[in-house]
């Protein structure tokens, strides 16, 4: 079989140089956090979609987008966030900003969306987005939604994410800026020794309700997950909590650090991804509220889950011992539990990349992998081909850009994304990821592909 | 769920709800890439770029390049031409496409960018070409971004040099890869000599090899892009997404346009054939007069089984005309018919079908889903027709679901196969039979419950 694994000669962008590192070789810092290059087919999207995907999962608020259409119409229920009842967040509102509001300003309009919708749904909460255009037009979103809220005695929040003014991760702190202004109240706080916040979970495929069951079992309460099935009233009780767990730190690390500057709060760093993680994550927990009851509780727990449904996950392994896999995902951390989850599963992790992984987390990764793994920040279309054939995947590991860009290069691949199908957390998660890469990795279509007229493929 | 519809019309004066469009540069970008060999560019934020690909990505289940200016904070205020100049040079130089199609986002339109000018001042290797299309979202919707990208085509690259080639110009709108092909197909079979642009199948439909082209062997070539200049006809199939194009290469090569509605159902594909036979005195070949005969045929065997029902459609605007026209061939009622792009003509032609017709029925440019499902529930529907967006009416109310048009996100295989010609027109009744009577099986009364249909 040809070993050329593309014809194109891969002359890659300069500036991307010092985003792709392979373990063994150069052992300089890897340059995160830059701006995409100008022409570059770059996955990376921008500060409006960090704030939403951060914020949507509010269930029981407005979103309303200012703005031209689009934004509204690519972020409208995307984010595959489960709700136990609200569904307002599932609907698109926008202000359809056309070309006399351009010219004329938009804030006007802006007003009287706000007042429809006030009238029409009377949300506890709106939340009022920004789009480029307005940071451009200079509408006063803080002025409108001031006026708004007095008008409607509820709260009106502006989210300043012009998408020009950084990247994913600076809408996550924006974001993270919102709902601090969200759970501020003039009340006084009523502290709560065994309850505690999730942080950076977005009950995607009903995770977050698997592991506040796993808490409530031991008997710690969940006072709210930031942001999964969360309702504004339920945020208001996030101050009072004695403790919170931070799942994905890429999004709300800056948060619970904030948190623990306003409210005392001190945060642990957990990760439910994996048998592995996922017991450590619960022991930790456990130790930090240092109640017998809770302990002896959390180690019933573990034990049950874990012969429930290690077994299962033993069995795929079987299967997939030696497969290698490739994992490209937004955050850093992801990234760390994703290769632990693999080595539970037997596999091999090729390559690592991330769409906003930070320096810390690179290292950790750097340690984590074997030698010859390649690690990128960032990454474009013929990157990611290169290396995942270049080292030989068996499987990617993504988000939706990735799946059809894997397929056609006859891999098998898992969406770890909003687009998730099963819940991936916790035990039953940790056996339902294994299900879904056997069942993908193993699958009968691969066997078509090396047909008379399969040309270019490494693997036989 | 989805109980925050009431049934009663309150006037609304400015909030879009559940909109039925989406912005211009998709629209841009899905008609470049019906170019040979061509990266679409996004002039704005990354942010832009991206939701285009990933939106196109899940309708397609395929890969889609385009690569981005990647504005920052210093591009909104001082403009975007250094961010245009360095991504041409960097995109030619790594990505090696034969032509880069750039199109603005809201952003660069409000900023104010003058994309020529700085098209004019970049350096475009020797044999590459570059051309352009104005797309702000502020003004129509993905649909207009797609005509003015055609337009950009003709205006950037067709020349009339005096050699007349024989050969028909044909725009065949903002359809799937699959109607393309059968469009092609139908050419074929009656050996004409055509000109398609733009031309995404083989692109966008393309096979699994096992390796990742960045640009698949289909898509409309260069020289024939300039080539289209020498034609003697420019069939637009759909006024919104190919008249534009269709007029540009009057005013500029003097090709005479003949904008007709897209070939859906009988009646619009009878059309189209013979305005692509009195074109070029070619004659319908009989393998398309068979097939016609095959869709009489069904219409004859089904007719009871859809004709009277009720249907709302809604969609983008060629598509929409072409699929009420042939709701109502069907004997069906189309009674309400919405589009989310912003139209006067919209309303006229579809009103003047439905008045001919004698069905009084609702009919909105403009509009969004929220006021289709108010009017649902004020009165309801059999049948739904539209796109994925459709299905939370479709489920609150209980409605069958029929998917057509764009995007297509919850379901596979609809860019492969056609809506359009009579291959299409088979599909299309296939579809509204099967969700009829599956719907009708799934409630019946086990005393009701038939095998024979
Ligand atoms: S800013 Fe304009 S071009 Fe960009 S996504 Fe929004 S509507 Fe579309
Ligand atoms: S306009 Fe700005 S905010 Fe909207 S999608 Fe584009 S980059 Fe993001």
């Amino acid at each position: 079989m040809d070993m050329a694994i593309n014809q194109t000669d891969f002359s890659f962008i300069p500036e991307r140089e010092k985003s792709i590192r392979t373990k063994g070789q150069q052992m300089q810092a890897i340059q995160c956090q830059a701006d995409s290059v100008a022409g570059c087919v770059s996955q990376r999207a921008c500060v409006y979609c960090g704030a939403r995907v951060v914020l949507n999962p509010i269930t029981d608020a407005v979103h309303l987008v200012h703005g031209p259409i689009g934004c509204a119409s690519y972020t409208w229920d995307i984010r595959g966030s489960l709700s136990s009842g609200a569904d307002l967040y599932r609907h698109s509102f926008s202000t359809d900003l056309r070309e006399e509001d351009i010219i004329f300003g938009g804030e006007r309009k802006l007003m009287r969306c706000i007042d429809e919708l006030a009238e029409r749904y009377h949300p506890p909460v709106m939340l009022v987005y920004s789009t480029c255009i307005v940071g451009v037009i200079g509408d006063d979103l803080e002025a409108v939604c001031r006026l708004a809220s007095k008008r409607h005695r509820i709260k009106v929040i502006p989210v300043q994410s012009s998408g020009f003014s950084g990247n994913k991760s600076d809408g996550y702190r924006i974001a993270c800026e919102v709902l601090l202004r969200m759970i501020a109240s003039q009340e006084r706080i009523l502290y709560q020794p065994f309850h505690l916040n999730y942080l950076g979970d977005y009950n995607l495929a009903g995770e977050a309700w698997i592991i506040c069951g796993y808490l409530q079992e031991i008997g710690i309460n969940v006072n709210v997950a930031f942001t999964g099935d969360s309702r504004c009233e339920s945020l208001l009780t996030a101050p009072g909590a004695a403790l919170n767990i931070v799942q994905c730190a890429g999004s709300m690390g800056y948060l619970a650090k904030r948190m623990e500057e306003i409210y005392g709060i001190p945060f642990l760093n957990v990760s439910f991804l994996g048998l592995e993680d996922t017991m450590q994550s619960l022991r930790r927990i456990a130790d930090f509220f240092a109640n017998p009851y809770i302990i002896k509780r959390c180690e019933a727990l573990i034990e049950r889950e874990l012969a429930q449904y290690g077994p299962i996950v033993k069995q795929y392994r079987q299967h997939l011992k030696g497969k290698k896999a490739a994992v490209f995902v937004g955050g850093g951390f992801k990234a760390i539990s994703l290769i632990k989850q693999f080595r539970e599963l037997g596999m091999e992790v090729v390559m690592v990349g991330t769409q906003t992984g930070r320096q810390e987390e690179y290292d950790a990764i750097s340690q984590l992998v074997a030698e010859g793994t390649v690690i990128l920040d960032d990454a474009n279309p013929s990157e990611l081909e290169r290396f995942m054939l270049e080292q030989g995947a068996d499987l990617l590991v993504g988000g939706v850009k990735e799946r059809p860009l894997a397929y056609k290069l006859g891999l098998s691949f898992i969406d770890h994304n909003h687009e998730r199908k099963h819940p991936l957390s916790g035990f039953t998660g940790a056996a339902n990821f294994a299900r879904e890469v056997e069942q993908t990795v193993c699958s009968p279509v691969w066997k078509y592909l090396d047909g008379p007229i399969h040309t270019g493929r490494i693997n036989p | 769920m989805w109980d925050y519809t009431p049934p009663e019309i309150i006037p609304r004066n400015g909030i879009v709800i559940n909109p039925a469009k989406t912005c211009q540069p998709i629209g841009a970008m899905y008609a470049a890439l019906g170019v040979h060999r061509c990266l679409p560019h996004s002039h704005g934020s990354q942010g832009c770029c991206s939701y285009h690909r990933m939106h196109l990505s899940r309708h397609f289940r395929d890969p889609i390049a385009a690569s981005t200016s990647s504005f920052t904070e210093g591009a909104a205020v001082f403009g975007g031409g250094a961010n245009l100049k360095t991504a041409l040079k960097n995109v030619f130089a790594i990505y090696n496409p034969d032509i880069i199609a750039v199109h603005t986002t809201c952003l660069s339109e409000t900023i104010g960018d003058d994309i020529q000018v700085y098209i004019n001042q970049a350096q475009v290797p020797p044999g590459k070409a570059v051309i352009y299309a104005n797309t702000p979202s502020y003004v129509g919707s993905h649909v207009t971004g797609f005509s003015n990208m055609v337009k950009g085509m003709v205006k950037g690259l067709s020349v009339n040099n005096n050699h007349p080639n024989g050969k028909v110009n044909i725009i065949p709108g903002f359809v799937n890869p699959g109607d393309m092909r059968e469009i092609k197909r139908m050419l074929k079979a009656m050996e004409v000599r055509f000109i398609m642009f733009p031309d995404t199948s083989g692109v966008l439909d393309a096979p699994l090899t096992g390796k990742y082209e960045m640009y698949p062997a289909g898509g409309t070539k260069i020289e024939e892009l300039i080539d289209a200049g020498n034609s003697t006809v420019t069939l637009a199939l759909g006024s919104f997404a190919s008249e534009d194009a269709a007029q540009e290469l009057r005013k500029k090569a003097k090709v005479r346009p003949l904008i007709l509605r897209n070939p859906i159902g009988i009646r619009a594909t009878d059309n189209f054939l013979m305005a692509v036979s009195r074109a070029t005195g070619q004659e319908i070949s009989a393998e398309l007069e068979e097939e016609r005969g095959q869709v009489i045929d069904v219409m004859v065997d089904l007719h009871d089984q859809y004709q009277d029902k009720k249907v709302a459609v809604f969609g983008d605007p060629d598509i929409v005309i072409a699929l009420t026209s042939f709701l109502l061939e069907l004997g069906m009622v189309p009674n309400y018919v919405l589009t989310g792009t912003p139209s006067e003509a919209f309303a006229k032609e579809v009103e003047q079908m439905l008045d001919e017709a004698g069905i009084k029925g609702r009919v909105k440019a403009g509009g969004d889903l929220f006021t289709l499902h108010q009017w649902i529930k004020e009165a309801p529907v059999d049948l739904l027709m539209g796109t994925s967006y459709g299905k939370y009416i479709a489920k609150a109310e209980n409605i069958p679901l029929v998917r057509v048009g764009f995007p297509i996100l919850d379901r596979g295989v609809h860019s492969y196969l056609p809506i359009v010609g009579y291959k299409g027109a088979l599909r299309l009744i296939e579809m509204i039979s099967n969700a009829l009577l599956d719907k009708q099986d799934r409630e019946a009364a086990d005393e009701d419950f038939e095998l024979i249909l």
